[in-house]
């Protein structure tokens, strides 16, 4: 019995069993993982992705400090109800610059991958202030710190070049300023650069008034101007509605 | 205690020996079960087959089941099964059903659609349930508004016009209100005439002094009101400035409350403070143009539509 003799072999060879056990668990991620990172149809191309501005990262901060994600999904999956309710799937191209990303597995208040531009700033602001004042059979909790809180941006910098250590293209240097000009346009790679974040987080709350109040930049600014650009950077009418068929 | 002992006499073991007499008992796994087990893993062949399954090269093995659907250019495509393809193949379904009301919507004039039994049915649910997805969370459920944000749409009174044209021009491209702040530019008793008059005008209970001196002021250069309201204070529905004197009111209202006092202090606050609200979301590129037509004469059939 050849066989039975391996067997106890491996048994009675711990070093032995350790790196058969190993191996023999990490198929799964070698089957599930590895070629993710050779398959170049993951990710979608389109245009018009970039990453958040600093206003809009710090909303996202928010998003995820009053943990929105436990109730609001951001994934649109391919299913006719869900693309005539909410819009087009939601592509894998657009939660490139997300760490992490928000697709949720959960939804007791709608999907909010495409809710930039579907309201206006105001009835977000409202609703966030006192929900059931605008939706009066919605369960969601009142926010109304949100609009009287000012907004903390003495480390959106280093909040920023975080970011960037785990790949997002924020700009530091010239260089990689130049880059992101070359790639997602002048208008953009201003937004990106670091060294600019807190005068352009500044200039974008003023101009963009999200909150609807000028005293001052609270965290209602920056969470609505997040959820004012969700879904937005992709231009659809520009691609074929089977544009993104090969990409599964 | 007999059953272990019979086990013992019964079972064989492994056939191994640790520390001299530690022995393992070979129990094989019943056979139902083994066959299940060897039932999955031809499922599982079957299934790769099929379906798309196993990382290949820079893509993916696409498995042999198809999926074929015609794309908004009419081009009939057969693509390897995926959830993308599928959902192509499940709208080309679905429109083979709701196709003909729309390409009616979108051959039809307004006053067809309306005189049409059949199509006022489908107005009625079509537009109902794009109401509810898109337009009931500022304009509420029955179209009803939220005084102080959003305007009622079943009633007589529009900013920006009630007729077909207008309803979807205000769909398609959005609208923006704004009125300017007077708190600087005027002062404290001058905005007090000018509400005292702006009252007035609806019948409610005011000043007749401070309303006169108020007249003379809406429509001198000072306070220019005359400008965006009109001389007779009905409204510019091209910008979308609201008639003053019909007494409906969306932003100077107290809802609840019939004390002239507080009517006339609501508007003091909309002159000092002016407008930067009343924002329509651009609905053109997220709707398509059968689905804004649609909703243009469900909107126009809520009551107020001119």
């Amino acid at each position: 019995m050849n066989l039975n003799f391996k067997h106890e072999w491996i048994e009675t060879n711990i070093g032995l069993m350790a790196v058969l056990t190993m191996l023999a668990i990490s198929v799964g991620g070698l089957v599930e993982i590895a070629p993710l990172f050779f398959i170049d149809k993951t990710i979608e191309k389109v245009e018009g992705v970039r990453p958040y501005t600093p206003l809009e990262q710090r909303g996202r901060d928010i998003y995820q400090r009053e943990g929105c994600y436990l109730c609001h999904s951001q994934m649109i999956r391919p299913f006719r109800d869900e693309k005539l309710r909410y819009g087009h799937y939601s592509l894998a191209a657009e939660s490139q610059y997300d760490h992490p990303f928000q697709w949720g597995s959960k939804r007791t208040g709608p999907d909010l991958a495409r809710v930039g531009g579907k309201y206006s700033n105001e009835w977000h602001v409202q609703h966030l202030i006192a929900p059931r004042s605008m939706v009066p059979e919605s369960v969601m909790p009142n926010y109304p710190w949100l609009q009287t809180t000012p907004l903390d941006i003495s480390d959106v910098t280093d909040r920023m070049k975080a970011l960037r250590k785990v790949g997002v293209p924020y700009s530091l240097t010239e260089a990689e300023y130049k880059a992101n000009a070359q790639k997602f346009g002048e208008t953009v790679a201003r937004q990106l650069h670091i060294p600019d974040a807190q005068k352009n987080l500044i200039e974008q709350a003023n101009f963009g008034n999200y909150d609807g109040d000028r005293s001052g930049i609270s965290e209602m600014d920056a969470l609505v101007a997040y959820l004012q650009v969700l879904g937005t950077m992709v231009d659809f009418s520009k691609y074929k509605d089977d544009a993104f068929v090969d990409s599964r | 205690m007999s059953e272990q002992k019979l086990q013992s006499q019964t079972v064989q073991t492994t056939g191994h020996a640790w520390d001299g007499d530690l022995q393992e008992y070979n129990n094989p796994l019943p056979v139902w079960w083994v066959y299940t087990f060897y039932a999955t893993v031809i499922f599982a062949i079957v299934y790769w087959t099929i379906y798309p399954s196993w990382p290949f090269g820079k893509g993916w093995l696409g498995g042999v089941a198809d999926i074929t659907y015609v794309n908004s250019d009419g081009e009939t495509k057969t693509h390897s099964w995926n959830t993308r393809a599928l959902l192509m193949e499940k709208l080309n379904a679905a429109s083979v059903e709701q196709k003909p009301y729309f390409d009616k919507v979108a051959s039809m004039s307004y006053e067809q659609i309306a005189k049409d039994p059949e199509m006022s049915g489908f107005i009625q649910s079509a537009g109902k349930a794009l109401f509810s997805d898109n337009c009931a969370p500022c304009h509420q459920a029955g179209g009803q508004g939220k005084i102080g944000f959003f305007p009622n749409l079943t009633d007589d009174d529009w900013l920006y016009g009630g007729t077909y044209a207008k309803i979807h021009e205000t769909l398609m491209e959005g609208r923006r209100g704004y009125m300017p702040t007077f708190g600087e530019v005027l002062a404290a008793d001058q905005i007090d005439s000018l509400a005292n008059y702006v009252a007035s005008l609806s019948g409610i209970p005011h000043d007749a002094g401070k309303a006169s001196a108020g007249n003379v002021l809406f429509h001198s250069e000072t306070a220019a009101c005359f400008y965006c309201h009109g001389g007779d204070a009905k409204g510019r529905k091209d910008i979308g400035a609201p008639n003053l004197t019909d007494n409906i009111w969306l932003w100077a209202d107290v809802p609840g409350s019939d004390a002239a006092e507080g009517k006339i202090a609501a508007i003091r606050n909309v002159i000092a403070q002016g407008l930067n609200k009343g924002v329509m979301p651009v609905w053109a590129g997220r709707l398509s143009s059968e689905q804004i037509k649609v909703l243009t004469v469900y909107v126009h059939d809520l009551g107020g539509g001119q």
